[in-house]
């Protein structure tokens, strides 16, 4: 499967001034744009997570991941795949909502897709959904209809589903074999 | 022991075993060059003042390259440091081990476009294995320590630090450390413990290694290409002993060039655009090829997806992203070349391929040059000089033409004998590389090859030569234009010479004199052979600027991105 598909890499850093910058700066480098990033410490203050989520095939995503490998502030990297990975991003969307019809009618949307009334004006509503980027989609779509103010969204955050982390000591073994490029 | 920053930087670098700095002071890194006055005194560290703070970059990287060691530069903030950009882009393409100290405007002044402020750290973050902008002095020790085992371990490179002023101002405890406990110790310590970073080479895995061998044995017509990789790990006794063994001709790339004896009867020359007829016939016609520390840059796999088409392609390398880049393999060996030659000779048997050596030396492995009477030409130049200058000479070169000629005349003998800006193409590097290297090597000779258009760009190094009283052979193509450029819009761009003549000043021989050395215009060899000698007993540097003609041509060349046997000129 060596096509251009959307691809998830978890990221393992330093949680330090400038860490941001190099790893966003390998993608921008080598031209590549970045679809989704979100970054946060982990439960281990001194360790950023990092979720980039790019447009490449196999054999780029293994040098991107390589390369990101060589970055001496990054800890770990690991590709998760699609069909082994929770992906979720939550997105707020500020909606026009001038009389109580439309507002009854947002709500229901909101109801159906389990998003979350966050803000109410006279003439608006805020939603929170969370979701992968198909019940974003679906849910803007369908809002649209009433006028969107503004939209904001962190960027997917991902977990590879079981047991398994990104952490070295239960990955599986052929990540870190130095010798072999397995992802 | 309360230091300063300043002071705590030299006993730092003292304890990397540093005597040799070369740069260029300025505002910011006053504090730095106060200290550097009393060290310099003391006989504890030499320090040269180059012309500018990219000689002093091209200086630490030629310093770096001949010696094995980690080359070290100081330049100020702003505009010390930006010219300090091509330099380390150079070093980081060709794997040169360097360490630039720069220090920037004031913790209090960053960020306010202060005069010679620059976000260098920012700047260089694509050209150096890692940088560092020191935010206290209490963490200055360790970060020196952390740059020099970056700069120096795995596949080595450039790292910067950059300190602002104040911090080499502060005052904190310094412990004295010993290299040897660096590892063990403090953020390195940390660093180390990770089992992600392995900074010691990783030891090659040994199944790996006994794959190597089975196809070594199943190979009839095996090909080895020697990379920049066996020149940085110092490999070329195991690499010499390991074709010697397999009995396979070798094929060398721009970078590999010191890495397997270039008079050893297995050569095949140099590989690649311009290669030789038996280094790219034996590379399309062999049937295993192992490329040691060599990455397939587009001057050597010039067309990826036909290179090497009947061979099962073999990759030693210590640097695991070099892997799959260019080329795709059908085998690799992760790690450093000298430790992988080293398992791979105690494993294969001597073999002979007498047949298949027959095929590939059935072609020429140096070009052959018309002889002409009436003009000096360059091949009668570089032979008089190896007939001449000591055999363990070291060349430097600049970018064009002349590089070329150079290394497809010269037969290299070690790591560390040519320098040359392979990956990068920088030109102006010569100058800068010859004095780094006379500096580190004193008892040899160091010959800097030049063209018109390299040697003007950073001909200012001339007075630093002269200063140190440093006996650089400058020897300069002089064909009035930019050689190839022109051989490019000769064969590619029907003769549309858009800006390459460089029919004007100055008298080379003049400028020479002007700055205190010898120097002497030479039309035919014998003038050349007179000149050559005086400016190897002259005592000084010296420039020879050799009349050739503009129409000479690098051959043979294979265009950019055509298969490696279809030769644009023979």
């Amino acid at each position: 499967m060596n096509e251009i598909t959307r691809r998830t890499l978890a990221v393992l850093v330093d949680n330090e001034a400038g860490v941001l910058s190099r790893v966003a700066r390998l993608f921008s480098g080598k031209a590549y744009n970045i679809e989704s990033l979100a970054v946060g410490a982990t439960d281990d203050p001194k360790i950023s997570r990092i979720t980039i989520e790019v447009m490449a095939n196999d054999d780029q995503t293994r040098l991107l991941s390589n390369q990101l490998r060589k970055l001496i502030c990054v800890h770990s990297v690991k590709t998760l795949l699609p069909e082994h990975a929770i992906r979720r991003e939550l997105v707020l969307i500020k909606v026009l909502a001038q009389n109580s019809e439309a507002r009854n009618e947002i709500i229901q949307i909101a109801n159906i897709f389990r998003a979350s009334i966050i803000d109410v004006s006279i003439s608006s509503l805020t939603l929170a959904v969370i979701g992968d980027e198909t019940k974003a989609q679906a849910i803007q779509h369908l809002l649209e209809e009433f006028g969107i103010r503004e939209l904001v969204r962190t960027g997917m955050v991902a977990l590879e589903r079981g047991q398994y982390t990104i952490d070295e000591q239960t990955k599986e073994k052929g990540e870190f074999d130095y010798g072999k490029n397995v992802l | 022991m309360q230091m300063t920053g300043a002071r705590i930087l030299m006993e730092c670098l003292l304890e990397q075993g540093v005597d040799t700095i070369f740069g260029y002071p300025g505002g910011t890194i006053l504090n730095v060059y106060d200290e550097l006055y009393s060290y310099q005194n003391e006989g504890r560290v030499k320090h040269i003042l180059t012309a500018h703070e990219q000689g002093a970059c091209h200086a630490a990287d030629g310093y770096a390259r001949s010696t094995g060691k980690v080359g070290v530069c100081f330049a100020t903030s702003g505009p010390g440091a930006t010219n300090l950009v091509t330099g380390i882009a150079t070093a980081y393409m060709d794997s040169s081990p360097i360490v630039c100290i720069t220090c920037n405007v004031a913790q209090d002044l960053i960020g306010k476009d202060s005069f010679q402020e620059v976000d260098i750290t920012g700047v260089t973050m694509p050209i150096t294995k890692c940088n560092y902008l020191v935010r206290s002095v209490d963490e200055l020790a360790d970060t020196v320590r952390e740059a020099f085992a970056i700069a120096r371990s795995g596949r080595p490179g450039p790292v910067l630090l950059d300190i602002p002023k104040n911090i080499t101002a502060e005052k904190t405890d310094y412990e004295p450390l010993d290299r040897k406990l660096h590892g063990t110790n403090g953020r390195l310590g940390k660093l180390m413990m990770r089992s992600s970073h392995d900074f010691k080479a990783p030891e090659p895995n040994h199944a790996d290694i006994d794959k190597l061998v089975d196809m070594i044995k199943a190979s009839s017509k095996p090909l080895i290409i020697c990379g920049g990789g066996v020149v940085r790990s110092r490999a070329s006794v195991e690499f010499e002993d390991f074709a010697n063994r397999i009995d396979a001709p070798v094929a060398i790339t721009l970078m590999g060039g010191g890495g397997f004896r270039g008079r050893n009867k297995l050569t095949t020359g140099m590989i690649g655009m311009h290669g030789s007829q038996a280094s790219n016939m034996a590379v399309d016609a062999c049937d295993l090829l192992i490329a040691v520390g060599c990455r397939f840059s587009d001057r050597v796999a010039l067309r990826p997806s036909s290179f090497a088409q009947n061979a099962k392609i073999v990759q030693i390398d210590i640097d695991r992203s070099e892997i799959n880049k260019n080329v795709m393999t059908d085998h690799h060996i992760v790690g450093d070349a000298r430790r992988v030659l080293e398992l791979l000779n105690e494993r294969v048997p001597e073999i002979k391929h007498d047949e298949w050596k027959n095929y590939v030396f059935s072609f020429k492995t140096e070009t052959e040059y018309d002889e002409v009477k009436d003009h000096l030409t360059p091949s009668e130049v570089l032979s008089t000089i190896a007939r001449i200058l000591p055999q363990d000479t070291i060349v430097s070169t600049d970018v064009g033409q002349h590089q070329m000629w150079a290394i497809q005349h010269f037969h290299f003998d070690y790591p560390g004998q040519l320098l040359t800006s392979g990956g990068f193409g920088t030109m102006g590097f010569g100058l800068g590389a010859a004095i780094g290297a006379q500096v580190g090597n004193p008892d040899k000779t160091v010959l800097h090859v030049t063209g018109d258009g390299g040697f003007r760009m950073n001909c200012n190094e001339l007075a630093t030569e002269q200063y140190y009283k440093l006996p650089i052979i400058t020897v300069l193509f002089n064909n009035g234009t930019l050689g190839m450029v022109r051989q490019w819009q000769h064969l590619i761009y029907k003769e549309h010479y858009s800006q390459p003549p460089l029919d004007r000043a100055p008298d080379f021989v003049k400028l020479a004199e002007a700055y205190g050395l010898g120097g002497k215009r030479v039309t035919n060899v014998e003038d050349f052979e007179v000149a050559l000698k005086e400016a190897m007993s002259c005592g000084h540097g010296y420039v020879i600027d050799c009349a050739i003609d503009m129409d000479e041509m690098v051959r043979p060349m294979v265009g950019g991105g055509s298969h490696i046997t279809q030769f644009m000129i023979d």
